[in-house]
Parts: C-alpha cells; sequence; structure tokens
C-alpha cells in the first residue's frame, strides 16, 4: 500500500491495484478485520432492506430480458389475433439471411469503433491537459460537462443547426476559410456517417474524460516528480507512470463506450433518423423499425439476442483481460 | 515541476482547440434561437444576431404542447428520482456491508445491466404494461425509468454508504439502538448528501431519456419532453429553425442546472467507483 516501494522506477507492477487501494483502504481492510463484525451489523433478517429493490428489478428487468429471449423463438407480432406459435429458431434462420440487418450490423461496428477510439484519445488528451495547472482550466471543465448534462435529442438537434446545408455554420465556415462551398452532410451517401461519428465523439468525451481524470488525479504525484528528477521526459514520464497507472480505468471505459455506443439510438434518430438510404442506420434503430413500425416482436427480439451475444464477447474479453492482471473482476 | 515555454504554447493551444470543439455547438444553438427567420435565411449566417428576438421562442410554445411535455418530463424525473432513492439506498447499505451471494449477484447485475441492448428488454416491457395497461402513461414510465435507474443508483450510493465508518453504527448498537432505528437515525443523515446527489443525478438521466418515452408514449399530450421536440423536425427532416432550437434550449436548461450542482460529486466518485468494482 505504500507509495515509497515503487518510486524510482515508475514502472510498478501492480500499479492497478495499487490505485485501487490507495482510493479506499478502508473496506478492504475491514474484511480483514472483522468478518464476523459485519454479520452483526447486517444479519440474515436484513432481506426487508433488500427486497423493495429486488422485486422491481427482477420484475422489470430480469423477467422481460427473460420474456424476451423467449420472444424471439415465437413469431409474436403486433396486433395479431392468432396466438403467438412458438418457432423455435427461425428467426434466427431469417436473420442470417436478412442482409439489411447484417450491413446495419456493420454499420453499428463501424460507428462503435469509430466513435470509443477517437473519443478516447481527445479525452485522454483533455484529462492530460486537466491535470495540469493551466489558467482557463476551469472553463474548460465546465464545457466538457455540457454535452454530458445535454439531453441526446437536444445534441442531436444542435447538430443539426450546425450541420444545416443553408443555416448551418460549419458551411459557412468552410466557405469562410475558402474550402469548398459546403455541402449537405447528413444527407450525403458518404459523409453522413462520418458526419454522426463527429457527433457522437463530442457527445461521449465528457463521460470518458472525467473517468480518466479521476484515474490521473489518483496516481500520486511523487511518482511524477520522482520520474522527473530521474531525468526522465514528459513522454516517457506519460509511458512508465501515468499509463500503467490509467490502464484499468482506460480499459474498463473502453469496453463500455464500445457496448454503449453499438447501443446507441437517440443521437443517431434525431440526427438522420437511419438515412440517407441506411448508411447511418445502426442496430437499435433497424430493431426498433422492425418491432415498432412493422410490428415484427419475435424477430426484433431475436435481434436483440444476436446483439447480446456480441455485447458479451466483449464483455467476456474484458473480464479475461482484468482476471489475468489479477484483479477482481 | 517545470514546464518549459514551448510545451506551455502547446498546451494552451490544445486547450484552446478544446475550447472551441466543445463550445462552438451550444454557441450555435443559442445563437438560433435568438434570430428572427430573415436572418436564418440568409445565405451568410452570423454568430451573433442582429436583430435578437424572442420571437422564436413564443412561436415554438405555439406549436407544440412544451408546457404540457415539460410537466409530464418534470413527474416523470421526480418519480423516479425518489421512488429509485427510496429502494435502493436499503439494498445499498447491505451490498456495502455484507459481502453475500445476493450482494455480489447485485454488482454482477449492475455491470451487465450496463450492457443491455434496450430493443430485448422494451418489447416485453411493452407487451408487459400493455396487459397492465401502463402504456402511454407516465406512472408506467415512471416504473421503467426507476428499474433503469437502478444500477447506477446503487452504484453511487454503495460507495456512499462505504465512506461512513461503521465504528459510528456500532456505538448506536451498544447504545441499545435497534438496526432500522441505527439506520435511520445514524446512517441516513450522513448518508444524506450523496443520496441527493444520487436522485439529482437520476433525475437528469430520466429528463433525458428518450427511446422509452417514444416507445412507451403515444399520445401527444402525455409526451415527454424529448419525444415533444422531434416533432419540430417533419416528416421530411425539414424543421422549423428558430422555434426548434429556442425550444432545444429550453430543454437542456434544467439539467445543466442541476449538473451543476452536483458535478463535483459525480465527477470524482461516480465513474472511477464503477470502473473499480
Amino acid at each position: 500500500m505504500t507509495w515509497a516501494t515503487g518510486t524510482g522506477t515508475g514502472t510498478g507492477t501492480g500499479s492497478g491495484t495499487g490505485t485501487a487501494t490507495a482510493k479506499r483502504p478502508r473496506p478492504e481492510r475491514r474484511r480483514a478485520a472483522g468478518a464476523d463484525r459485519e454479520r452483526r451489523l447486517v444479519d440474515h433478517g436484513a432481506w426487508f432492506l433488500v427486497l423493495p429493490a429486488l422485486i422491481p428489478i427482477l420484475a422489470l428487468s430480469v423477467g422481460p430480458l427473460l420474456y424476451g429471449i423467449a420472444l424471439a423463438f415465437t413469431d409474436a407480432q403486433a396486433g395479431r389475433t392468432e396466438p403467438t406459435q412458438w418457432i423455435g429458431a427461425l428467426n434466427f434462420r431469417d436473420l442470417l439471411h436478412d442482409t439489411l440487418f447484417w450491413e446495419s450490423f456493420r454499420i453499428g461496428l463501424l460507428w462503435a469503433v469509430g466513435v470509443t477510439v477517437p473519443q478516447f484519445l481527445l479525452a485522454l488528451g483533455l484529462a492530460v491537459l486537466l491535470d495540469q495547472r493551466l489558467r482557463l482550466r476551469w472553463l474548460a471543465r465546465a464545457l466538457a460537462i455540457v454535452p454530458w448534462a445535454m439531453p441526446e435529442v437536444v445534441v442531436g438537434i444542435m447538430w443539426r443547426l450546425v450541420y444545416n446545408p443553408d443555416a448551418g455554420i460549419l458551411n459557412e465556415s468552410l466557405r469562410d476559410l475558402g474550402l469548398g462551398d459546403g455541402r449537405d452532410w447528413l444527407s450525403g451517401l458518404a459523409t453522413a456517417l462520418p458526419a454522426v461519428i463527429v457527433v457522437g465523439v463530442w457527445a461521449g468525451m465528457p463521460q470518458t474524460t472525467v473517468a480518466l481524470l479521476a484515474g490521473l488525479q489518483n496516481t500520486p504525484r511523487e511518482l511524477h516528480e520522482a520520474a522527473a528528477m530521474d531525468g526522465a521526459g514528459a513522454w516517457r514520464r506519460f509511458r512508465t507512470v501515468t499509463w500503467p497507472a490509467l490502464r484499468p480505468i482506460a480499459l474498463a471505459i473502453t469496453a463500455l463506450n464500445l457496448i454503449w455506443n453499438f447501443n446507441s439510438f437517440a443521437l443517431v434518430y434525431v440526427l438522420t433518423n437511419g438515412g440517407p438510404g441506411g448508411r447511418t442506420r445502426l442496430p437499435m434503430l433497424f430493431a426498433y423499425e422492425e418491432a415498432f413500425r412493422y410490428g415484427q416482436f419475435g424477430y426484433a427480439a431475436a435481434m436483440g439476442c444476436v446483439m447480446v451475444a456480441l455485447i458479451s464477447v466483449i464483455l467476456a474479453f474484458h473480464l479475461v483481460g482484468r482476471l489475468r492482471r489479477g484483479e477482481d473482476a | 515541476m517545470r514546464t518549459s515555454g514551448a510545451a506551455r504554447i502547446g498546451q494552451y493551444t490544445a486547450l484552446l482547440g478544446y475550447l472551441v470543439f466543445l463550445a462552438f455547438p451550444l454557441l450555435w444553438l443559442i445563437s438560433i434561437a435568438f434570430k428572427p427567420p430573415r436572418e436564418l435565411g440568409s445565405p451568410h449566417p452570423t454568430w451573433i444576431p442582429e436583430n435578437p428576438t424572442l420571437d422564436n421562442f413564443r412561436q415554438a410554445f405555439d406549436e407544440q404542447p412544451l408546457l404540457d411535455a415539460a410537466l409530464n418530463s418534470l413527474v416523470a424525473a421526480l418519480g423516479a428520482a425518489v421512488v429509485a432513492v427510496l429502494i435502493a439506498t436499503p439494498m445499498a447499505y447491505v451490498m456495502a456491508r455484507r459481502r453475500t451471494l445476493l450482494s455480489r449477484a447485485a454488482t454482477g447485475w449492475v455491470v451487465v445491466s450496463q450492457a443491455f441492448p434496450f430493443v430485448l428488454v422494451i418489447i416485453p416491457l411493452f407487451l408487459v404494461l400493455k396487459n397492465l395497461r401502463l402504456i402511454d402513461s407516465v406512472p408506467g414510465l415512471i416504473m421503467v425509468y426507476v428499474v433503469w435507474a437502478l444500477p447506477f443508483a446503487l452504484w453511487m450510493l454503495v460507495g456512499y454508504v462505504r465512506a461512513v465508518p461503521t465504528e459510528l453504527e456500532e456505538a448506536a448498537a451498544v447504545d441499545g439502538a435497534g438496526r432500522v432505528r441505527t439506520l435511520v437515525s445514524v446512517i441516513a443523515p450522513l448518508l444524506a448528501p450523496g443520496i441527493v446527489a444520487t436522485a439529482l443525478f437520476a433525475f437528469i438521466t430520466a429528463w433525458n431519456e428518450f427511446f422509452f418515452a417514444l416507445v412507451l408514449l403515444k399520445t401527444p399530450e402525455k409526451q415527454t419532453l424529448p419525444v415533444v421536440l422531434t416533432h419540430f423536425i417533419g416528416a421530411e427532416g425539414v424543421a422549423d429553425l428558430g422555434p426548434l432550437a429556442a425550444a432545444a434550449f429550453l430543454a437542456t436548461l434544467p439539467s445543466l442546472v442541476v449538473f451543476a450542482i452536483i458535478q463535483k460529486r459525480i465527477t470524482g466518485g461516480m465513474l472511477a467507483g464503477a470502473v473499480k468494482s
């Protein structure tokens, strides 16, 4: 737990767990010291404390999830009079041949990676800047929170106004800079996806920045100072001190961002509603249309299952990564 | 640590770049919200409106039932925040104080619930709420929001409970206070700031939420603000820009104010805690 041991070299091996202990020493110590003491504080009679939350969770979250998986194996449709039939894996077979679905899946992956990677790099840069003593830092901090606090619908509307071919500031700025006569970014077949990706990056940067900044502020200053005294430059200090300590948070937030972005809906719904010609039709938009426009509940549920399966793979990679480094998953 | 002059210049250039990137869409939204129609049609839009006007705001209220929508949003968000915190606090207490199978399962569920594609949950929920005749009703939406807000509410609250020393509870037990008494009169007051922060966070997420509201609310008078905002954008994607910007700007103000209040609390704790447990 003491930082003195790791200083000097700075290539601290267990620095990931180190930050965790430095942050919250209490639970660990308590667990070691008095497991039976805890038992007296919360005994088996504490069920009544748990039930108020447990019942709605089971009824409105776990239950529907299982029901949703079951629906994927039926021909459930909206407003159908004859009873729903169990049809086995038929929906999944159809999905396999549904080129539109796989196209949306491909777009979903492009979008998720396209947003997550630049967002991470930009957020890392901003977090490092905000960790320095700079003037205007407060303003950047305040602004960095804004996209987070805004409703996604408003973010979408706002960027529509920026991209607007006539009244938008983007085209006007480009004209001012002499960079062409501007275009309709959100309706162009080639430009639509990059244009919505920029919005995704903008909208998600704050959360990533805040997570990384929290990680940075948990790295002890002494390590930096020691490394600086050993003559390490900024890049070297980043690579040997900052990054090892930041890595667990960076990996976790990246995995979550990939999943969140893959599942996103509101932003693109408002910006392009999947257009032009399906170029920005994310899986969630596709599934939403399938379910609530065409009423194909069973089929849309099957899509949901396939998405869950993919997400589980990402989560599994993430958990395996953590376990390999010997952390609590 | 000293930083060289060149490095400083680099840092400030980068910071300036971030400031521009983060601020310009918002400034543009505000600019459009205050522009008269003639300036919006101009081929060379300007940042500062030449003849700023409030007409867009008036027109926004004329075009869509914004007040009703704001009221619906307020009821849904308040309801979700209060109920979520009321039922999450006791459970968070148990999760923080005792590592049972249950609290481990709950932690696992919190992680997994972050990854749900909502579509898999919304179809069954839609069917269940329809059978309960809770489609198209704010109470039905509140139920969904409560469960949806629970994971991060639990997550935040567990952190706050862990910060309360167990010694205080032991002292209360020695003095002869029962469990409920201890919880209500010793723990709850100490947790109060954390509970308020959690409730405010639940409030904003519900206030901003779109997908569930879009699916579950059909009649225009019952819809929440984000759903009503999308009505400003016509079927062909054509929008009356001024009123759209004005309404969007108004819808953001409550979240911005609430976020400004709780920003410090969330910034340090929530995500770092989330990432570590």
